[in-house]
């Protein structure tokens, strides 16, 4: 399948963090594409940069940030270059974000409604329709008596509630993209099933693009397109969704699917781990980055930081020397 | 064997508003049934998993097991002795023989212990005397996989896994019968709650120690658990063998559940059973059964009358008029 043209397109992106023991390197040379009209899942477990890659898509860093290299290029602009006004009028108009805790972006203090008719204020809409496009909005994510709840604050709601309104209110103005950090980490299985149902419905009949963080592999499974493995800041492997979960080519990502339980049918004694710790990012070590808990590292994994090669299959590359051609000739 | 624990028909009510503000609102029964009519037991070594969302009232259970909410109705025999209702300063010597790992237990404590007081407070609580607790801190942190090192680190020093499994040391400190472990993996990735379930399955064959897991990942209860229970709005809806329930579940929730937890695999292709709509107030139980609400096989029967316990066989047993066939 030829490759749909990219909406988004971040390029050797790093990024660092300062810290009173000194600079954390939270991502390095990060490259990756958002297909127009694709969701793009990013797993990896918790401290592997997934939060921070997903915030710095719109800029979005906390104060000790700095953004040391690399470019962002989406709809033809590079974000990390655009003015302080420039880029307020993209996000939450074409790009919007949800939240792991959706009173990260819920006001306690202001009615649904409210909140609603001001993501609008760039419209040359009447109020009455931005009234009807707010009532249309919450109905379609999942709302009951849509119209009736206008007037109610965010605690009137239920956990799994509030993340349907986080959600409503981020495509209410027909973003470009939406990004998406950990959306369900925090809500019931059954109500993970409808959200990510949910949310699928939406995306293909608004045909946005989507970036799914999750350490659910589960679930990014069943929603993503295309997936992008991160561990320790890196984006270790990247493909089309089938190709990540049938021929995992990194160490890494096979290991990480090997110890998930919803993996293993039958009942054992000893589920597999990945013994040792994630590197310290203050200092990180030359060679591979995951060479200290590789069942494979080699020689040369000590010595050189190995670059994205291909693996079998269209549009799919790992940082592992075993796919690289001289190591295969070898 | 014999039943280490023996839980019959165990209610838990809880007040929910003062009885003034309930007059004035005119709340006729301002209490919930956080636990409705729970029977189960555990026999020595066995490990059980209570597998609910949340609210399901499991930590609830957890609790009154071990003497920390009113036990309303209903019984509880450890050991052959009926525990419940029991004054505090009995359930202090019980609390030795049936220990709790609550859910984050090294971050529920003080930031200043090192690991070694935290691993041998449960000797100092209880007054258990002539011990060297440099030696017994040796003991615990070896048997759960850290090492003697370990006794000087401070709680900010230890990562996700081995916080648990300093959890688990201290549960384990006074040689229990049963370790009460109330989701012993939440917050933790893949590959750690692979270690945390490891040693839990590897401490129960070694030691012999009788578990009861708590928690809302049915991942967790897979490989560790000899039974289940499946909870819903404080109540069994369906307990039998773990891997009869996985394999052949007989209850539509517990049906939903399985499905919510699927194989990471783009090409399962099986869509997820969903079930709409949120879980119902406890002030508010639905009518007959009260899964009805949201449950995909609903019939009329469904909404009014509540289903009694059928049993499959002597040890898997569900509340269901139309139960899922094999
Ligand atoms: N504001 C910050 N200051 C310093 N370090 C941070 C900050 N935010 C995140 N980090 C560090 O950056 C790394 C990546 O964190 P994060 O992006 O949150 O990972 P994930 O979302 O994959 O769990 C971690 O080592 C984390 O401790
Ligand atoms: N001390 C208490 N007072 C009032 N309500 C309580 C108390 N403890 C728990 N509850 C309620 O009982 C129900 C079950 O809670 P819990 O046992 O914590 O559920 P779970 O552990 O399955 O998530 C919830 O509705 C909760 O709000
Ligand atoms: S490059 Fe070497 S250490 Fe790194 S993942 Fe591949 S084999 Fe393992
Ligand atoms: S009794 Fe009826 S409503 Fe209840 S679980 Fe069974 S089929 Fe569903
Ligand atoms: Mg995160
Ligand atoms: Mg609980």
């Amino acid at each position: 399948m030829p490759q749909a043209e990219p909406l988004l397109t971040v390029s050797d992106l790093s990024l660092d963090f300062g810290t009173p023991r000194g600079r954390l390197h939270a991502l390095r040379n990060v490259h990756f594409a958002v297909p127009k009209g694709r969701i793009v899942g990013i797993v990896g477990e918790s401290g592997c940069g997934k939060s921070t890659l997903a915030h710095s898509l719109m800029r979005l860093v906390p104060g000790n940030a700095d953004i040391v290299a690399g470019t962002i290029d989406f709809e033809g602009e590079n974000i990390l270059e655009l003015g302080e006004r420039r880029l307020r009028e993209l996000r939450g108009q074409r790009i919007s974000m949800v939240f792991q805790d959706p009173m990260t972006a819920l006001n306690p203090v202001t009615t649904i409604g409210r909140q609603m008719y001001e993501i609008q204020y760039r419209s040359k809409r009447s109020s009455a329709e931005k009234r009807t496009a707010a009532i249309e909005m919450l109905e379609r994510v999942g709302i009951p008596d849509a119209a009736s709840r206008l007037d109610a604050y965010p605690h009137h709601f239920s956990g799994g509630m509030r993340q349907r309104l986080c959600i409503a209110m981020a495509l209410l103005t027909r973003p470009a993209l939406l990004v998406a950090d950990e959306p369900t980490t925090a809500l019931d299985a059954t109500l993970e099933v409808q959200i990510i149902n949910m949310l699928k419905d939406l995306q293909s009949d608004l045909g946005c693009s989507v970036v799914f963080v999750s350490h659910h592999l589960g679930t990014v499974a069943e929603l993503c397109d295309d997936v992008v493995v991160m561990y320790a800041g890196e984006v270790v492997e990247k493909g089309p969704v089938r190709e990540i979960f049938h021929r995992p080519s990194h160490p890494y990502t096979q290991a990480l699917f090997e110890c998930d339980p919803g993996r293993i049918k039958e009942k054992t004694r000893e589920l597999p781990t990945i013994p040792g710790e994630l590197p310290d990012l203050r200092n990180v070590p030359g060679g591979c980055i995951f060479k200290a808990r590789c069942p494979k590292a080699f020689g040369r994994c000590e010595r050189e930081h190995p670059e994205p090669y291909v693996a079998e299959g269209e549009d799919h590359v790992a940082r592992c020397f075993l796919l690289d051609e001289e190591e295969v000739a070898a | 064997m014999s039943a280490l624990l023996e839980v019959e028909d165990l209610r838990v009510r809880f007040r929910t508003i003062g009885s003034l503000r309930a007059r004035i609102r005119g709340v006729e029964d301002p209490f919930i049934d956080a636990v409705c009519g729970v029977s189960f037991s555990i026999r020595e070594g066995e490990t059980l998993g209570l597998v609910g969302e949340s609210g399901s009232g499991k930590s609830t259970i957890a609790r009154a097991l071990i003497g920390l909410n009113p036990v309303a109705d209903g019984s509880i025999r450890f050991d052959g002795r009926e525990i419940a209702g029991l004054g505090e300063r009995q359930y202090g010597a019980l609390r030795r023989e049936m220990s709790m790992m609550w859910q984050d237990p090294v971050g529920s404590l003080s930031p200043r212990l090192t690991v070694r007081s935290l691993v041998t407070e449960p000797f100092r609580i209880h007054g258990v005397k002539g011990r060297d607790l440099d030696e017994e801190a040796s003991r615990l942190l070896t048997m759960v996989g850290l090492g003697p090192d370990f006794a000087s680190r401070f709680p900010h020093q230890l990562s996700g896994g081995q916080a648990r499994r300093v959890g688990v040391a201290r549960a384990l400190a006074l040689d229990p019968k049963l370790v009460i472990a109330d989701e012993p993996t939440a917050g933790l990735d893949v590959s750690v709650q692979a270690e945390v379930l490891n040693l839990l399955g590897d401490l129960q064959r070694r030691l012999g120690v009788a578990i009861l897991v708590i928690t809302h990942n049915l991942n967790v209860v897979r490989h560790i658990t000899d039974r289940m229970a499946i909870m819903y709005l404080g109540r069994f809806v369906e307990q039998g063998p773990t891997e009869d329930v996985f394999f052949h579940p007989r209850h539509p929730y517990t049906e939903a559940l399985l499905s919510a937890n699927p194989e990471p695999d783009p090409d399962a292709a099986k869509e997820r059973i969903e079930i709409s709509g949120e879980v119902p107030s406890l002030l508010d139980r639905p009518k007959g059964c009260e899964f009805h609400t949201r449950c995909l096989y609903a019939q009329d029967d469904c909404r009014r009358v509540a289903p009694g316990v059928t049993r499959e066989s002597e040890t898997h047993r569900y509340t269901c008029h139309h139960p899922l066939s094999e």
